[in-house]
C-alpha cells in the first residue's frame, strides 16, 4: 500500500507558503527538470486543471472530446521547471482511435516523469476503469479527484483517502475553476517524482494462463530492451496483438526509449554538477 | 527462455503462441476484470447523500433533448444568436466603416498634399486600406457578437444535446451521430470543425464528417449572409420586425446548409464510403455554469481576433490584387471589367454575375473578403462613394449593378454550398493525408453550388 509522506515532514516544509510557491510558466519553457502528463477522461476538467496550473488559456470547452490534440506548457514548483503535457481525453486505452493512440502512446514512449490522472469525482466509477489501465502502463502516478463541488451538489460524498489506499497512488480532491487543491496536486506531483512518495499502484491479477504468459515474456523483452519500466504492460500488449507496439519493438523505438532517456538523464546531472546544486 | 532469444522477432513469434494458446476472449476477461475492480473501489470511496437534488439537469435534459421540442428549440436558439447579432452589429459596423474610409479621404489627401505619386496614393490607401477597412467593419462587429454567445452555449455543455438531438438524422444518413459536434463547431470555422472530427472512430464515417463539414457555413461566411439578409429580405418587412425577419433567413440558409450536409453524407454512404453507422454512447455533461471571464477571452481573443487577423492577413494583398485589377486597363476598360465580363455568361447562368464569382475566385484564401472584393471591384476607380450604411449599399447593388432577388437568394445559397477556403482545404490534407480526398473535399461542394444555383435561377426565370 502506498507510503504517504509523514505528515510532520509536510508541516515541517513542504506545505509552507515560501518554499512552494507556485508559479505558472506558460509556453515559456524551454529547460525543463521533469514532465508530467495530465491524463483523463473527457470533460473532468482536464483542461481547466491544465489552465490553471500552467496560466495558459486553452479553450475549455463543455463537450466530450474537446482536446483532441496535446496541449503544452509549464510550471514551476520549489526552483524545478515542470513542463506539463495535456493528452487528449479518453475513456480506455485499449481501442485504436486517434485520440486514445496519442495518450496511450504519449505514457510509452513520451516517458513522463509522472502522470496526472483527472478523474470526475461525480463519476468515478467509470473514470477509475482508465486509472487502472494508467497504472498497468506507469506506477508514477497522481490522481486528481476534480469537481469536487459538483459531487458535493450532487449529495457525493468522495473518500479520496480510502481512494488512495485502494488505488496505491495519492488522490488528491480539487476544484480546478477555482483552483482549490492544485497546489497541493503539484506539490504530490513532486513528491512522486522525488521518490518522497512512494506508489505501489494497483493492478488487477489477470487470470492464471495469462499471468503465465506474462511471466514468459516480460524476461525476453526486459533482456531485449533492459530497464524499461513497463515490460509487463508492452508483453500484455503483444499478447493482445497490438500492432502498434509490434511495429515499435520491431523498429527498434522500444529498445531506444530507454538508451535515449539515459542520455538525458546523463546530460541532466552534467547541468546540476555545473551548476553545484542539490 | 535463454537470453540469447530476445531479438524482436523471437519476442513477437513467442508471443503469437502465447496468444494462440490463450483462451479467446481473454482480453474480455481482463477488460472484465479491471471494470469489477474499479467498481469495487469505487463503491469503498464513494458514499451517497441519500438527499440528493441532482435531477435539476435531468429535468432541463427532458426538455432540451425531447423529440418534440428538442430540434425547434435548437433552431429558436440559433435564430436568437442570429437575431442578437444582426441587432448588435450594424451600427457599430456603420461606425467603424465611417471612421476607417474618413481615415483613408485624409490619408489620401495627407499624400497628395506631399507630392506623393498617384498611384502610390491609390495603391496604399485606395488598395491595400480599403480592403483592410472593409474586412474590419463587415467582420468584426458580428464576430464579436456572434462568438461570446456561441461560446456560452458550448460551455455551458449545449453542444452534446445538440448531438443528441440530430443522431438520428445523422444515423439515418449513414454517418455517426457525433458529426453534429463537429458540424457546430463549424459554425465557428470549418478547420476547426474537421479538427473536431477526430473525435469520431471510425474512419469512414470520420471522412463523411469531414468531407461534409463546409455546408454549415462559418463565421468568414456570415456577414455576407447578414448583410444579404438585412438588404433583400428585411426591407419587405416593417422596421420592428426587420431584424427578426433578417434572422429568419439567415436561419433559413442555414437549415439548407444543414440539409446538404446529410443529403452529401448520404450520398457519400451509399456510393464512396459505405457502411453500418457505428453506434456510440454520448455523455450528456452536466450543465455547468460559463465563466464570464473565461469566455470573453476564448471568444474575443482566441476566436474573434485569430479569426478576424486571418481576413485582415488576406484582405492586404487581396486589396492590392483588386486595386490592380481595377486600375490597370486595357483597351479602355480595367482588367477587372475584362475577367468580370469574361465570366459573366456563367455568373448570369446561376443566378450571379462575373463580378461575384471574380470575387469568390479571389476570396478562396479566405471566404471573409467576398463582400469587401465585391464593394471594391464595384465602385472600381469611383473613389467619391463612401459606403458606410446597408441602405448605401442596397442602392449600389440595386440600382447601379441591377441585383435582383434572385442575385442574393442566389448568392446566399451559393456562399453555404461552394468551396472551402484554402485553410479549410489545407486542413482536410492534414487530416487524411490524401491528394483524392481532399480534392472530393473541395470540388463536391463547389458542384452543389454550381448544381443547385443554376436550377434555382433556372426555374426562377421561367417562373417569375
Amino acid at each position: 500500500m502506498s507510503q504517504m509522506p509523514s505528515s510532520q515532514s509536510d508541516r515541517n516544509c513542504t506545505s509552507c507558503s515560501v518554499h512552494a510557491h507556485l508559479a505558472q510558466m506558460g509556453v515559456s519553457i524551454g529547460h525543463y527538470d521533469y514532465l508530467v502528463a495530465l491524463a483523463g477522461n473527457p470533460n473532468t476538467g482536464k483542461s481547466s486543471v491544465f489552465n490553471a496550473l500552467t496560466g495558459l488559456k486553452q479553450h475549455v470547452g463543455n463537450w466530450t472530446g474537446k482536446t483532441v490534440t496535446r496541449a503544452e506548457g509549464g510550471y514551476q514548483l520549489q526552483g524545478k521547471n515542470y513542463k506539463l503535457v495535456d493528452l487528449p481525453g479518453t475513456y480506455s486505452l485499449l481501442s485504436a482511435s486517434q485520440d486514445e493512440e496519442i495518450a496511450r502512446n504519449f505514457l510509452l514512449f513520451g516517458r513522463p516523469d509522472c502522470t496526472i490522472v483527472v478523474v470526475d469525482a461525480t463519476a468515478l466509477e467509470r473514470n477509475l476503469n482508465l486509472v487502472l489501465q494508467v497504472l498497468e502502463i506507469t506506477e508514477k502516478v497522481v490522481v486528481c479527484v476534480n469537481l469536487m463541488d459538483e459531487a458535493g451538489r450532487k449529495g457525493l460524498e468522495v473518500d479520496t483517502r480510502a481512494l488512495s489506499r485502494d488505488l496505491g497512488v495519492p488522490a488528491i480532491p480539487t476544484v480546478a475553476r477555482t483552483k482549490e487543491g492544485l497546489h497541493e496536486l503539484a506539490r504530490t506531483a513532486a513528491g512522486v517524482i522525488s521518490g518522497e512518495i512512494e506508489t505501489k499502484a494497483k493492478r488487477a491479477q489477470p487470470p492464471h494462463e495469462v499471468q503465465k504468459a506474462l511471466d514468459e515474456l516480460i524476461p525476453m523483452i526486459d533482456a531485449f530492451a533492459p530497464g524499461l519500466p513497463n515490460a509487463r504492460w508492452v508483453a500484455f500488449r503483444l499478447l493482445d496483438g497490438d500492432h502498434k507496439v509490434r511495429q515499435a519493438l520491431l523498429s527498434g523505438e522500444l529498445a531506444t526509449i530507454e538508451a535515449a532517456q539515459t542520455t538525458t538523464d546523463e546530460r541532466f546531472s552534467r547541468a546540476i554538477s555545473i551548476h553545484g546544486s542539490q | 527462455m535463454s537470453k540469447s532469444l530476445s531479438t524482436p522477432q523471437n519476442i513477437l513469434d513467442r508471443s503469437d503462441q502465447l496468444r494462440r494458446a490463450l483462451d479467446g476472449d481473454f482480453r474480455d476477461q481482463v477488460v472484465s476484470s479491471l471494470y469489477g475492480e474499479a467498481q469495487r473501489i469505487a463503491e469503498r470511496a464513494v458514499r451517497r447523500d441519500s438527499s440528493n437534488k441532482w435531477d435539476l439537469d435531468q429535468r432541463i435534459d427532458r426538455i432540451v433533448t425531447s423529440p418534440v421540442f428538442g430540434l425547434p428549440m435548437m433552431i429558436l436558439i440559433l435564430a436568437a444568436i442570429f437575431w442578437v447579432t444582426i441587432l448588435g452589429a450594424n451600427y457599430p459596423s456603420a461606425m467603424i466603416a465611417s471612421a476607417l474610409f474618413s481615415l483613408e479621404h485624409q490619408a489620401a489627401l495627407l499624400f497628395e498634399s506631399w507630392g506623393v505619386p498617384d498611384w502610390i496614393t491609390g495603391f496604399l490607401w485606395h488598395g491595400v486600406f480599403r480592403g483592410l477597412a472593409w474586412v474590419v467593419s463587415v467582420m468584426l462587429p458580428p464576430m464579436a457578437i456572434f462568438f461570446p454567445m456561441f461560446t456560452i452555449l458550448e460551455d455551458l455543455g449545449y453542444l452534446p444535446r445538440v448531438a443528441f438531438n440530430m443522431d438520428w438524422l445523422f444515423r439515418k444518413a449513414g454517418a455517426h451521430g457525433k458529426q453534429a459536434l463537429s458540424m457546430a463547431m463549424g459554425f465557428g470555422c470549418n478547420a476547426a470543425g474537421i479538427i473536431a472530427t477526430r473525435v469520431i472512430d471510425s474512419p469512414r464515417e470520420r471522412l463523411i464528417a469531414i468531407l461534409t463539414n463546409n455546408f454549415v457555413p462559418c463565421n468568414g461566411r456570415f456577414p455576407t449572409l447578414i448583410m444579404l439578409a438585412t438588404i433583400f429580405v428585411a426591407v419587405d418587412f416593417p422596421p420592428v420586425f426587420a431584424s427578426i425577419a433578417a434572422a429568419g433567413a439567415v436561419v433559413g440558409v442555414v437549415l439548407i446548409g444543414v440539409v446538404f450536409t446529410l443529403l452529401s453524407s448520404w450520398m457519400l454512404a451509399q456510393t464512396m464510403l459505405q457502411g453500418e453507422a457505428s453506434a456510440f454512447t454520448l455523455e450528456l455533461p452536466p450543465y455547468r455554469r460559463p465563466s464570464i471571464l473565461r469566455i470573453l477571452y476564448t471568444s474575443l481573443i482566441d476566436r474573434t481576433i485569430f479569426v478576424l487577423g486571418r481576413a485582415v492577413m488576406t484582405a492586404i494583398p487581396a486589396g492590392a490584387v483588386i486595386w490592380i485589377l481595377a486600375n490597370i486597363e486595357a483597351g479602355g476598360t480595367s482588367l477587372a471589367q475584362h475577367v468580370a465580363s469574361f465570366l459573366d455568361p456563367l455568373g448570369y447562368a446561376i443566378g450571379l454575375d462575373g463580378v461575384i464569382l471574380l470575387a469568390y475566385v479571389i476570396a478562396i484564401p479566405a471566404n471573409e473578403i467576398v463582400v469587401p472584393t465585391l464593394m471594391m471591384v464595384y465602385l472600381g476607380a469611383d473613389l467619391m462613394t463612401e459606403l458606410t450604411s446597408f441602405d448605401e449599399i442596397r442602392a449600389l447593388l440595386v440600382d447601379q449593378q441591377g441585383w435582383t432577388l434572385l442575385t442574393a437568394v442566389n448568392l446566399m445559397l451559393f456562399s453555404v454550398l461552394h468551396n472551402p477556403c484554402a485553410t479549410t482545404i489545407l486542413t482536410i490534407w492534414r487530416e487524411t493525408r490524401s491528394a483524392r480526398w481532399t480534392t472530393i473535399g473541395a470540388l463536391m461542394p463547389l458542384i452543389f453550388a454550381f448544381v443547385v444555383t443554376f436550377l434555382v435561377a433556372t426555374l426562377w426565370r421561367a417562373l417569375v
